[in-house]
């Protein structure tokens, strides 16, 4: 394959000058594009597309007593969509994709909510120590996931937490934040905590993009700061929140890490937790890779379809800068 | 401060336009900043300390618990940490190199499936963590790498996210015409990517490598899956060890404790010296190419 070069732009339109018009005019072939891709292709092939072929044929796979002899031994053997069947059929699947929603309707709003609140705040002109406000609600950004589940479970553990000690001291007990129910918000808020600021900027920054002549147009027109905010300013950052929004929701179809490190602390959060917490199980503990494999595959196929899915109400406006 | 409010008897609308954002933006600042204290306060506590005294009440155990951070299992988590430097920071040095060269590519050239391969390697975002950590497991076993660091860095290398943010990026800060007059100069393709489009390119690479870096930090699943030697982890999945096993050994937890004070310290700080390069308009669109 050959590829063609860039003319610049305008090019055509320029007065062509005798020297330059011969060398832009002529289209070189190079094989420079695909020695740039060459490294990043073979990687998505190995650890990409091969991965995700080999899931959909392991998937179809099962492991099967073949009786040969005394003692049964397991082998992978064609079983068709026998395990889609029973893990679409598995109440425990669905039970945890019920939590899982439950989940992410306290997260994923509110941390976009939060976002849009801080990003709309800093971009305030009256509102003062911004620079303080952005850097520390941006910190938990560098704080891993696991960890914060780690921090904000020992602020949950009533022997350790700051806030069962106030109310016990108050004499109102202890603050069930493991207890059952609770625990949707309280995994929320870990969630909330480490999304928050990354989105803050995004949006901010996005914010920062807009030319603040518009914002003079609507204050001469009488309009208020709040209608500002809300009629100008956030429609025009919607596919920052597009984005954003896109991510949370991604995120949250895969939260895994989260809910296994505050297991050791609860008794709230099963094996199953989450779907998958359950796919984990199924493929590392009992030892059946093609069960996990496939549901590994319907959750891609899931957060593929959720994805589309905010894409097409959203009118496809991430990722909108190229065509 | 005091001077200008003293004298006033009451206050004007525009202070306390000024007051309400003011306040709200520092609620947000403390409710991020809470967790972090905590964690730094109960770092300097001793074991009967931590489950006594009130929990913002500095201890007297700091130089014991490090101590013990050190020594445990003759200083594992000094391993943990530079594991998860190796993972993190090599892996994102080599994976911001190839992201940056596609993205140069896709977005500075013409050719044919130019489209639709952009797109096929951006659908990876899409795929979640589980669904290609199993088969990748089931490779890597197959080739004989599980359990090695080659499993966790490897599959790391490949970010479609860091190609869509590298072509954003060359689209908005490499121009054609430059790219020609170095043609017109005769200076080879590869010549004008290291010399031009790399140079230029730079505050976007300073960006990916950051979000790849923090990325890879906070990876869980796949280290979790891949590695069974403990002194292989990352400090991420040194901690949950430290926690699963402080379930039946609570002097674990002021390890853990200890632990994730001292793996947070020094990651704020890369934080706060870094995010002055950032370049994250190229994240919300706000880069015109």
């Amino acid at each position: 394959m050959t590829a063609r070069t860039t003319p610049p732009a305008g090019a055509a339109g320029k007065a062509p000058g005798k020297a330059a018009g011969k060398a832009t005019g002529k289209r070189r072939t190079t094989m420079a594009p695909f020695v740039f891709i060459a490294p990043a292709l073979l990687f998505f092939l190995a650890f990409m597309a091969i991965p995700i072929g080999y899931a959909l044929y392991l998937s179809l796979q099962g492991l099967r007593i073949v009786d040969e002899g005394v003692f049964g031994i397991r082998t992978e053997v064609f079983v068709g969509l026998a395990n889609y069947r029973q893990m679409l059929t598995d109440s425990g699947f669905w039970a945890g994709f019920g939590r899982l929603g439950l989940y992410g309707i306290i997260a994923v709003p509110l941390t976009l909510g939060l976002a849009l609140l801080f990003a709309l705040l800093l971009d305030h002109g009256a509102a003062r120590s911004k620079r303080f406000s952005r850097v520390a609600i941006f910190l938990p950004y560098a704080i891993p996931g696991v960890v914060a589940s780690l921090m904000w479970g020992f602020m949950y553990l009533p022997s350790t937490s700051p806030f069962s000690y106030l109310t016990e001291k108050l004499g109102l007990g202890t603050i069930p934040f493991l207890d059952a129910g609770v625990i949707y918000p309280s995994m929320a808020n870990i969630a909330i905590w480490g999304g928050v600021g990354f989105n803050m900027i995004i949006i901010f920054t996005s914010l920062r993009g807009i030319p603040p002549e518009l914002y003079d147009a609507a204050r001469i027109d009488g309009c208020t700061e709040w209608r500002i905010a809300w009629r100008i300013k956030v429609p025009l950052v919607a596919p920052a929140l597009v984005l954003t929004g896109l991510f949370a929701l991604i995120g949250t179809l895969q939260v895994y890490g989260e809910p296994t490190m505050l297991s050791p602390m609860t008794t709230e959060i099963s094996q199953t937790w989450v779907p998958l917490m359950q796919v984990y199980r199924d493929g590392f503990i009992r030892d059946d890779l093609p069960l996990a494999a496939a549901g590994s595959v319907i959750l891609a196929v899931g957060t593929l379809l959720v994805s589309l899915l905010l894409l097409k109400i959203t009118q496809r406006r991430a990722f909108g800068g190229i065509q | 401060m005091s001077n200008e409010t003293t004298g006033r008897p009451a206050m004007l609308p525009h202070q306390r336009a000024k007051i309400v954002p003011t306040v709200l933006l520092l609620i947000g600042a403390f409710y991020s900043l809470v967790p972090v204290a905590w964690i730094v306060i109960a770092s300097t506590k001793s074991n009967a300390e931590l489950f006594s005294t009130f929990t913002f009440q500095p201890g007297t155990g700091l130089l014991d618990n490090v101590r013990d951070l050190f020594a445990y299992e003759d200083g594992q988590f000094v391993k943990w940490a530079g594991n998860s430097l190796l993972y993190a920071g090599a892996g994102s040095v080599l994976c911001t190199l190839i992201s940056t060269c596609a993205g140069y590519a896709f977005a500075k050239y013409r050719f044919r499936g130019r489209t639709s391969l952009f797109y096929l390697i951006l659908a990876g975002v899409l795929l979640p963590g589980m669904t290609l950590a199993i088969p990748q497991y089931i490779i890597m076993a197959e080739i004989g790498m599980v359990g090695s660091y080659w499993s966790v860095l490897l599959p790391g290398l490949i970010s479609p996210f860091g190609i869509y943010l590298a072509r954003v990026y060359a689209d908005a800060s490499v121009p054609d015409s430059t790219i020609e007059s170095a043609r017109i100069d005769g200076a080879s393709e590869y010549r004008i990517f290291t010399s031009i489009g790399l140079p230029m390119m730079f505050p976007g690479m300073i960006t990916i490598f950051m979000l790849q870096f923090v990325g890879n930090w906070n990876n869980f699943l796949l280290p979790f899956i891949m590695l069974a030697d403990e002194s292989k982890y990352p400090i991420n999945l040194g901690l949950y060890t430290l926690m699963s096993k402080g379930s039946g050994e609570p002097s674990l937890y002021g390890l853990a404790i200890v632990g994730t004070a001292v793996s947070v310290i020094p990651l704020i700080c890369l934080l706060l010296f870094l995010q002055r390069f950032w370049r994250l308009d190229m994240i919300s669109g706000g880069l015109k190419g």
